[in-house]
């Protein structure tokens, strides 16, 4: 792989940039594998790219059935921030800020990272109250946090309506100054192109239809492309999990529901930083581009259709007309959903499995691409040990069966 | 946008008059004190989350404050029939035995 830097830049601009060596190979598949992951979002990728960079396993494939990074991770609205209540699950997504902050160069991609600073609003005393419990917690676990009051946040921004007259009054919000956005795509092509050079087959349009086992641990997939014959299969396959599970008679404690975003036409910049409201249900943010990435709430109901209900994200653009008035007469552009994996603590599942060789990385529901790299990081990790990284050890499907769920519904509440 | 038939109102109504209240015919443990940690588990955490046909219950909130029974379609959204608790559901799917 030719590395991309300024120099490569400016040597393909004498050639009118006609020769760009392919991002990735379109290899055929190899009869045998030692991994096999199922699902080629972020997450999968990022998998693949840690399996082969700090476990040197590179007879690896990925193995996805529409095309990379196009389902959840072509769908979320990028929002980054580790400000999660509980130990573990702080513990987890800081892991992941920590990877976010040298991921460009690590990759050497331009993952666009853009730490923006992330708000989260209190209009409530029981709001205010939450946010200082949550803060607090966050700084015990060394995660950057402040609780500003309605004036400090009206300077951090001035667009949202923090006047006494706003239908959603503004009593102040939490500040993570190191969230943020990064660029969704790129996240999932940047992972792609550095597992590839290291060896991983990327196989597109490819299906897994089925799970084969002998002796009772796992040997391989069905695919639409034919038996591909594994050691371990990996499965990161977001809203398709329980389908996956179903595959071997397992179960897993998931639902999947549609959870909806919007885009308004691009417009010159306004928003520099991100606004969300967990009471209101609705969050904003502006893209590089210009367009305002409007994120809305699941679907009550579960569903596999992508894309939500009226009502949910009605509900969202009233309450975002209300908290920034001055955006009530721009256009939308584009309205979509993605199926989402939502679990009864919303935490995720990063386990082993009772099936020798079977993982699943699942359940982030709403909130999974701002774990993208810490979720590759340490679910490679138990793939290659087959022992759960320190990290993701709470994170196992037991945890539905012992009791020690971790609730992170506060955390997660707004859907992002 | 879902359009419900309450079987008690016995009209076809909007979906925001509604509240989804998840898979049904779950069967509340008759003996709670014996169940293993396992058995909890499964029935309070574990469903099914069928893509296809899907037996769930609805809450008529904004209207008679029932609870009634949607067979729908997870992929389709149609809605096949709803039926009240205790009834049996008329479309089902073949894998479904237990
Ligand atoms: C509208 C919306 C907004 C969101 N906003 C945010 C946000 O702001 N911040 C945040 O942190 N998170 C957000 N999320 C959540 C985030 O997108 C996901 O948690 C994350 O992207 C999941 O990544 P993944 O790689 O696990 O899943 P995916 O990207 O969905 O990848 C799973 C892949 O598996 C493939 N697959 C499924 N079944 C099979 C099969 N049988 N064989 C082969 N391949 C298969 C799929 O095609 C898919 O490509 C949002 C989600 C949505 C839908
Ligand atoms: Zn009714």
């Amino acid at each position: 792989m030719s590395r991309y830097s300024v120099f490569s830049l400016f040597r393909h601009a004498l050639s009118h940039h006609e020769n760009w060596q392919k991002v990735w190979r379109n290899p055929t598949p190899k009869d045998v594998y030692d991994v096999v992951i199922v699902g080629g979002g972020g997450h999968g990728l990022a998998t693949a790219y840690y399996l082969a960079k700090e476990h040197g396993i590179t007879n690896v494939a990925v193995v996805e059935k529409g095309y990379l990074g196009g389902g959840n991770t072509a769908r979320n609205t990028t929002i980054l921030r580790s400000n999660y209540l509980w130990d573990e699950a702080a513990h987890l997504f800081e892991h992941s800020m920590k990877l976010w902050e040298g991921l460009s160069q690590d990759l050497n991609y331009n993952v666009m990272y853009s730490p923006r600073g992330v708000l989260n609003l209190g209009h409530n005393l029981q709001d205010m109250r939450d946010i200082e419990r949550r803060v607090n917690a966050n700084r015990l676990n060394g995660i950057d946090g402040e609780v500003l009051n309605a004036k400090q946040v009206q300077e951090i921004c001035p667009l949202l309506d923090c006047s006494e007259r706003a239908r959603y009054p503004v009593l102040g919000a939490s500040w993570q100054a190191r969230g943020g956005v990064a660029r969704h795509d790129a996240v999932a092509w940047g992972f792609a192109r550095a597992a590839d050079s290291l060896g991983v087959d990327l196989l597109q349009q490819t299906e897994v239809v089925g799970i084969r086992r002998h002796e009772g641990a796992v040997c391989g997939v069905e695919t639409n492309r034919g038996f591909i014959a594994a050691k371990k299969v990996a499965c990161v396959t977001a809203g398709s999990s329980s389908l996956l599970a179903k595959m071997v008679g397992m179960e897993l404690p998931i639902e999947s529901h549609p959870l909806q975003a919007c885009v308004s036409e691009p417009i010159k910049p306004i928003l520099d930083t991100v606004v969300m409201s967990n009471a209101v249900h609705g969050y904003m943010s502006q893209s590089d581009k210009g367009d305002l990435v409007i994120g809305a709430g699941i679907d009550s109901y579960t569903g596999y259709g992508q894309r939500g209900s009226f009502p949910v994200i009605e509900h969202t653009l009233a309450a975002i007309c209300e908290m920034f008035p001055d955006v009530r007469r721009v256009r939308m552009n584009r309205a979509w959903g993605g199926i989402v994996d939502t679990t009864p603590d919303a935490s995720p599942i990063i386990s082993k499995t009772h099936i020798p060789g079977l993982y699943f990385n699942c359940g982030w529901g709403t909130g999974g691409f701002k774990a993208t790299p810490g979720s590759g990081n340490v679910f490679a990790h138990t793939v290659a040990k087959d022992e759960p990284h320190p990290l993701a050890k709470p994170f196992s499907i037991d945890r539905f069966h012992s009791g020690h769920l971790i609730d992170e519904h506060g955390a997660a509440g707004v859907a992002h | 946008m879902l359009h419900l038939f309450c079987p008690y109102c016995q009209e076809l109504r909007e979906e925001n008059e509604f509240h989804y209240r998840g898979q049904a015919h779950i069967v509340r443990p008759k003996d709670p004190e014996s169940l293993s940690d396992k058995e909890w588990g499964d029935y309070l955490f574990f469903r099914n989350n069928s893509k296809g046909i899907h037996h769930e219950m609805w809450y008529h909130v904004s209207g008679c404050r029932r609870f009634f029974n949607v067979t729908r379609n997870t992929v389709t959204y149609e809605i096949y029939e709803t039926y009240k608790i205790g009834e049996t559901p008329a479309v089902t799917d073949k894998e479904e035995t237990e």
